[in-house]
């Protein structure tokens, strides 16, 4: 029964989809983070033109997919850096610019339409070892970038016109996250297909965000978010007959439906325990008792969400309503 | 005259267009070091324009900009530069904890590639404890006040130790106790021998250790001297019309944290 798991076709398969798994949601901080969630998807788009052309001349249709890739990417960058276009209109532009180069030069291609489909839906279990190789360094590399240069991005990423005046490349910056997200696209095609390939860098971050507090663990809990759905989605395709690439991202999305509730009980508990700030002026009489004033909407005193309920401050103490008295909160 | 190794900060001429609106025009400014500089003006009379031009943020379609003795386009002493923006997106986004966002002041003193040292976690401790938020390093910005993120804000300039201040409007939307607190922390700086530029709408708590102000108007200097002269909200002066600004309306609900029962 296990033995499936140890086939050559499927340790290349888990291999690559480890791999995948966790490049592709350490990138995708990036990208959630500068409001770029679709550039996945503009990138995964423009990457057909790629494949078909690799298709086309016969070379390697990975080799050909980076290379258009990283051209597309830097081009968005361009077009949003210069203002010419917003991000969500650049993405556009160059997204069906691509997909219909792509599909135009497969016409082409005679049979190709039917190598394309691989690299739209991702064969993971097809892998060839150069295959294996190939995105295995690609993957490093960009794991390595990301976690190494993480100030760097975090600050361009968190407030662009700070990060200039600390003398930080901001151009440059933004086009490394770029390239870094068409090399990503490039090694997960393979895995989901160009047409999920967002998928693997969104979600494990939206999943993330449920829980991290600070940029670093969001990033590195998305990483494991994104291995654990990739690899659970290849061992579940391997018993069950259904298609690696939706399955791994099916499985990703059932993490963040299952996390979504448990987020927002957190979410409420560590806005209620962040510390409430005192004067360290003398005014800290004590409320006279009992307490004749009736707190409510309007009725002149600070209201304060406070987990279940509202406290209202009151000569610098937190009241809430507890029967028929107020307790400090 | 002050010899120009002293002067931190020249401009001469400036002239910034927005979308080709005139927005500063013919602008002579210099700031010498240790200068505590109160920048006022109505809303729209160029006072952020003017900060993100010394900042090397806007570029000038006239006159000359030089920081630190060093025209701004080449400029790269950017350790010695601490500014500190009006609206951040530092909450946006990404979870991020206050000691991360504080931690990016570092990067001017920073190498790529290369793990922080430990005087850049002192640093960045000695800055949150400065504007009285250290035992919030490790909570996540988007949970805390309004006041509290701008103290962020100006906790990860302190962080990477500059030599000239540039803030803009760092009392804008702020409570009471963030005020002082900011206050404090800037009296503080220019003791140590800081030059400070700061964008206010009034002097307020800063009054103490303000010795210049500077009254935009229409994006010319209307009025350069000692701050007891100014007066910005002089209906033939520079401010006309701003009496009721936005932080003013906004500080009405904080009266009852400082113990006026109401």
């Amino acid at each position: 029964m296990l033995d499936i798991l140890f086939a050559p076709f499927m340790v290349k398969a888990l291999f690559a989809a480890a791999l995948t798994g966790l490049a592709s949601p350490a990138v995708g901080t990036y990208l959630v983070q500068r409001k770029l969630s679709l550039m996945g998807d503009g990138i995964g788009h423009i990457s057909v033109t790629g494949v078909a052309l690799g298709l086309l001349t016969g070379t390697s249709p990975t080799l050909t997919a980076v290379i258009v890739a990283i051209i597309g990417a830097v081009a968005i960058e361009a077009l949003r850096a210069s203002g010419r276009a917003s991000g969500d209109v650049a993405l556009a532009l160059i997204f069906y610019g691509g997909l219909a180069g792509g599909l135009m030069l497969v016409s082409f291609a005679g049979n190709g339409a039917l190598a394309l489909q691989s690299y739209l839906f991702g064969s993971i279990t097809t892998l060839t070892n150069e295959d294996v190789w190939v995105s295995g360094t690609l993957a490093i590399v960009v794991i390595a970038l990301c976690l190494t240069l993480l100030p760097q991005f975090f600050s361009v990423a968190n407030d662009e016109d700070y990060a200039r005046t600390t003398g930080l490349s901001v151009p440059v910056y933004n086009v490394l996250v770029s390239v870094l997200a068409a090399l990503t696209v490039s090694v997960a095609m393979r895995t989901v297909g160009l047409l999920l390939v967002s998928a693997l860098l969104v979600i494990p971050v939206a999943t993330a965000q449920q829980f991290a507090r600070g940029f670093r663990s969001t990033m590195l809990a998305a990483m494991v978010a994104g291995l654990l759905a990739s690899v659970t989605g290849v061992v579940i395709s391997a018993y069950v007959d259904v298609p690696p690439g939706s399955t791994i991202v099916l499985v990703a999305l059932a993490g963040f439906a299952l996390t979504a509730p448990i987020g927002v009980v957190l979410g409420k508990r560590r806005l209620a325990r962040v510390p409430f700030e005192m004067p360290s002026e003398p005014e800290q009489q004590r409320v006279e008792e009992p307490h004749r004033h009736q707190h409510g909407p309007g009725c002149g005193h600070p209201a304060v969400e406070h987990g279940d309920h509202v406290d209202y401050i009151h000569n610098g103490h937190r009241h809430a309503v507890h029967g028929g008295h107020y307790d400090e909160h | 005259m002050s010899s120009p190794d002293q002067r931190i900060l020249e401009l001469r001429g400036v002239a910034v267009a927005l979308g080709g609106r005139p927005i500063l025009r013919d602008l002579d400014l210099t700031v010498e070091a240790g200068d505590v500089v109160a920048l006022l003006g109505a809303n729209g009379s160029g006072k952020s324009t003017l900060v993100k031009s010394i900042t090397g943020l806007l570029p000038l379609s006239a006159g000359s900009v030089r920081l630190f003795g060093q025209p701004i386009r080449e400029f790269d002493q950017w350790p010695r530069l601490g500014y500190v923006p009006q609206r951040s997106t530092i909450a946006q986004g990404v979870p991020s904890t206050v000691a991360e966002v504080v931690s990016a002041g570092r990067l001017s003193r920073r190498r790529p590639f290369l793990p922080a040292r430990a005087a850049d976690r002192r640093a960045v401790r000695e800055a949150l404890e400065t504007v009285g938020l250290a035992d919030h390093a490790q909570h996540q910005v988007s949970t805390l006040s309004g006041g509290q993120q701008q103290r962020v804000l100006i906790a990860r300039t302190l962080a990477g130790d500059p030599e000239l201040l540039v803030l803009d409007e760092p009392n804008a939307g702020v409570d009471l106790i963030s005020q002082q607190a900011i206050a404090v922390t800037l009296e503080r700086s220019a003791r140590a021998g800081a030059t400070i530029v700061v964008v206010l709408h009034e002097l307020g708590a800063f009054a103490p250790f303000i010795d210049r102000a500077v009254i935009l108007r229409e994006g010319r200097i209307a009025y350069d001297g000692p701050p007891e002269g100014a007066h910005p909200h002089d209906p033939h002066g520079a401010d006309a019309g701003a009496h009721c600004t936005e932080d003013q309306v906004r500080l009405a609900p904080i009266s009852g944290v400082l113990g006026e029962d109401l």
